[in-house]
């Protein structure tokens, strides 16, 4: 099985090369010199133009651009942004908390989708499973800017009971009501999910014969139905992550956290090479290395499945 | 097999938890102690040095940290701060002398070398400083900026002894000493030069406010501010500091005002202009800054040159019904133009000759047309060029709708994904249409909106707008020492403006400002910018 790890991490290499050209070319061939735009509407005077131009690689041609950007990563140096920080601060600014706030959306949507999928599987077709099918379907047809806006001015600042933004702050309890937010329509994907692979599995094969050989229903539920459920569950969670990450631009915005989306958004903006390929190429690792602890789960939940 | 699983297990989560290790990130919380003003904001796009910056982000943070030659009030009214005085008998040499005492926060003199040495930095080319073209007026100046610069210092700025330096300019700008209050124009400690980059992150100034301490600025969440105890200018704080907090969207910001969270915000966003006025009974300001929005029709497009591109200027311009777009699109947060300058700005007058080319006149219009058709019939359509990450698509629509239907012609709006595109072009002078424009002053003075754009060969003059008269105007009114005679040799140039229209005005932006209950005596300036040291926190 460390072979396999072995074998998935090196596979990561040429992904990496790949996607990061791809991005830098893709930022290269936006239109417009993003030096013209650093003064607003007021012009820049050409000797100042041309040396930043200079400084930021932007006088040479792609294929140089990209080369010089691939050695600086080497000795892990991601450039400049154009107001002179090195990249890889604002990196280690913007991703942790990201990344906190992914993971702790991705719990709530693990924790409650599940929770709720269960019960509403065992109790398929009762009062329960059709009021939670119902609200699922209302998240999910609700946009997230929408469950945001309302959740930020009802939580936050009507009733007052967390502060309706986290800017600078952002212990975990400042987070909390964001994660909601953002972890929201995923949750109520993963409760849909998980309530139609119980209801199935309910009339398998092995769940008769476990109530047969006369286990508990406690423990043909646990043990049977619910880890033979999770398996797609934990596919969507773990795809889910990456994209929770990438698509938290809006919650981000309402509740005024300085992370990833916000970062990549402006840097395309202000067609900022080094720092857009930075994120989207970190973004891309934390997708790939999720999928590998995906597939690693998968053995734990079920034995019929080995890695050599 | 067991142990396998397990393994599997462990790795899994063990990989899990190296994600999640990467996240106790250090929580930041501070300031907003008692007495201190929470003012909006946003993350400056550049380090803190004041020849650096060019934008208001940034600008108010340099402004609040530094203080210059002059000062400016909140009308734009200029007082000596740093300097005792400015001295000129020709408008063109000039002598500093600067007041006693002044010293930066880290205990070093404010001296007459603070000031030359800071404008030689901003100006030498190699160190790419953004604002580099506003030491454009100080001789040897082209010596300094050229691209392989030819001397590092200006032969125009001399040291005389430390409280005394000389300027010579150019040309005679007898105004020139009104523009010192601006950003590029501030003093820097020695200690800046050591290391710019780690002084633009932590400044030294010698300004109303100072950084609060190591590490004041935390990037996109906010930058704290404390008074300088030793700080005696004009502009004495009469709050214990500003914490300028950064938001990514203004209706977050909107969201923190109305639940007392930020005391000061001095842009309501659009989803805001109809309701501010209710949501902050008598805690509000709707008033014209220093700003005008303008499209560009550059002369070298066909019909748009000599007497013919005269008469359809004019045409176009009156087509558009100002006053209803101002109100429709923007609830009155814009004020129609009658000129190229601001109201915010002192020598402004509703009464310049020629300044009806700029309202509303449907018939007017379609005989000034028809008249240009005369000359030579037209052809093609006309499009106003935008970038549409800027909200400009619902006022270029309305004005595209208002041209077509008053002249009958194809016009409509282009839009260029990004702003950076549309520079591009027009830098380039590759744009092949009208495109939208605008300024924002940099200092109270009327000269600095016309000089840039519509002088020939201006750093801004984007249309190439070349014409003699009004080049002699503003040279005249520039050399003139009588202010009065001044004033009115601007009107004149402006006359000539309103006349040729190299752009079309629209409208003055207003500043759509609203503050918390926690403050009071909020004024906001010329600039449309809070006056930070005047607020009071209750």
């Amino acid at each position: 099985m460390l072979w396999y790890v072995g074998r998935r991490l090196l596979q990561m290499i040429p992904v990496f090369l790949g996607a990061t050209f791809l991005i830098y070319a893709m930022v290269f061939l936006l239109p417009g010199d993003p030096i013209a735009a650093l003064a607003g509407d007021k012009a820049l005077s050409p000797a100042v133009a041309a040396q930043l131009r200079a400084r930021y690689h932007l006088d040479q041609p792609f294929l140089m651009q990209y080369f010089l950007y691939l050695k600086g990563i080497f000795t892990l140096d991601f450039g400049t942004s154009f107001s002179g920080r090195p990249v890889s601060e604002v990196l280690a600014q913007a991703f942790p908390i990201t990344i906190k706030l992914s993971l702790m959306a991705l719990a709530i949507e693990g924790i409650f989708g599940i929770g709720f999928g269960l019960f509403a599987g065992l109790r398929k077709g009762g009062i329960f499973d059709s009021s939670v099918l119902l609200v699922s379907l209302v998240i999910i047809a609700i946009p997230i800017f929408v469950i945001g806006f309302l959740a930020q001015f009802f939580i936050g600042v009507k009733w007052g009971l967390v502060p309706p933004t986290v800017g600078g702050n952002t212990s975990f309890k400042n987070l909390l009501l964001p994660a909601f937010v953002l972890g929201s329509v995923s949750f109520a994907y993963v409760l849909r999910l998980t309530r139609t692979s119980v209801a199935e599995n309910l009339t398998a094969d092995y769940v008769r014969t476990a109530t047969a050989k006369g286990l508990s229903r406690r423990r043909v539920v646990q043990v049977h139905v619910l880890r033979n459920s999770l398996i797609p569950v934990v596919t969507f969670l773990g795809a889910d992550l990456a994209t929770l990450m990438g698509g938290a631009i809006v919650t981000e915005g309402i509740f005024n956290i300085n992370g990833v989306g916000g970062t990549i958004y402006q840097a395309v903006t202000r067609g900022e090479a080094p720092t857009v390929v930075s994120f989207v190429t970190v973004l891309i690792v934390i997708y790939l290395l999720a999928n590998l602890i995906v597939d690693l789960l998968y053995a734990a939940l079920d034995p019929r499945i080995r890695y050599v | 097999m067991r142990i396998t699983r397990v393994a599997t297990a462990v790795l899994a989560v063990g990989l899990a938890a190296g994600l999640l290790s990467a996240c106790s990130s250090g929580d930041s919380t501070s300031g907003g102690g008692s007495g201190i003003v929470n003012a909006w904001a946003g993350e400056p796009q550049n380090p803190l040095i004041p020849t650096n910056t060019s934008e208001n982000q940034g600008g108010r943070v340099v402004d609040s940290l530094f203080a210059g030659l002059v000062s400016y009030d909140s009308d734009g009214g200029v007082q000596n701060e740093v300097a005792e005085s400015i001295e000129t008998t020709d408008g063109k040499n000039f002598t500093v002398k600067l007041k006693d005492g002044w010293t930066f926060t880290d205990g070093t003199p404010v001296t007459a070398a603070s000031f030359v040495d800071a404008w030689n930095y901003g100006a030498l080319s190699t160190n790419a400083q953004l604002q580099a073209s506003f030491f454009d007026p100080i001789q040897g100046y082209d010596e300094v900026a050229a691209e392989n610069p030819t001397a590092q210092t200006m032969s125009g700025l001399k040291v005389v002894d430390d409280s005394t330096f000389t300027i010579e300019l150019k040309q005679p700008e007898s105004a020139f000493p009104d523009r010192l209050g601006f950003a590029a124009y501030y003093p820097l400690p020695a200690v800046a030069y050591q290391d710019m980059a780690a002084f633009g992150e932590n400044p030294v100034g010698n300004g109303p406010y100072m950084m609060s301490g190591p590490g004041a600025w935390q990037h996109n969440v906010r930058i704290d501010t404390v008074v300088n105890p030793d700080y005696n200018g004009n502009r004495k704080p009469k709050n214990a500091g500003v914490d300028f907090v950064m938001y990514n969207s203004l209706d977050t910001a909107y969201t923190d005002l109305l639940a007392g969270n930020v005391d000061v915000l001095d842009q309501v966003p659009p989803s805001a202009v109809t309701t501010f006025e209710t949501d902050l009974p008598g805690r509000t300001v709707n008033q014209p800054s220093a700003t005008i929005e303008t499209f560009t029709i550059p002369g070298r497009l066909p019909h748009f040159s000599g007497e013919e591109g005269t008469l359809r200027r004019q045409a176009i311009s009156m087509a558009i019904n100002r006053d209803q777009i101002t109100q429709q699109i923007y609830n009155n947060t814009r004020t129609p133009a009658l000129d190229f300058t601001s109201p915010a700005i002192e020598g402004w007058s509703d009464s310049l000759v020629g300044n009806g080319n700029l309202k509303y006149d449907p018939e007017a219009a379609k005989r000034l047309w028809a008249q240009a058709d005369a000359i030579a019939p037209w052809s093609g359509s006309f499009e106003i060029a935008y970038n549409g990450d800027g909200g400009h698509k619902e006022w270029v629509d309305a004005t595209a709708n208002n041209i077509r239907n008053t002249l009958g012609i194809d016009a409509k709006g282009k839009e260029y994904p990004t702003f950076a595109q549309i520079r591009t072009e027009a830098t380039n002078r590759t744009i092949p249409s009208a495109f939208r424009s605008g300024w924002q002053g940099d200092y109270p003075q009327q000269y600095g909106f016309l000089a840039q754009n519509y002088q020939t060969g201006g750093s801004s003059n984007d249309g190439d707008y070349s014409n003699p008269e009004f080049d002699r105007l503003l040279r005249a009114s520039a050399g003139e020492v009588d202010p009065g005679k001044a004033q009115d040799l601007l009107n004149q140039a402006q006359e000539v403006l309103l006349r040729d229209l190299p752009a079309v005005p629209t409208w003055y932006r207003n500043a759509a400002s609203g503050w918390s209950e926690n403050v009071s005596n909020v004024v906001i300036d010329w600039k449309g910018i809070p006056m930070y040291s005047d607020i009071e926190k209750n």
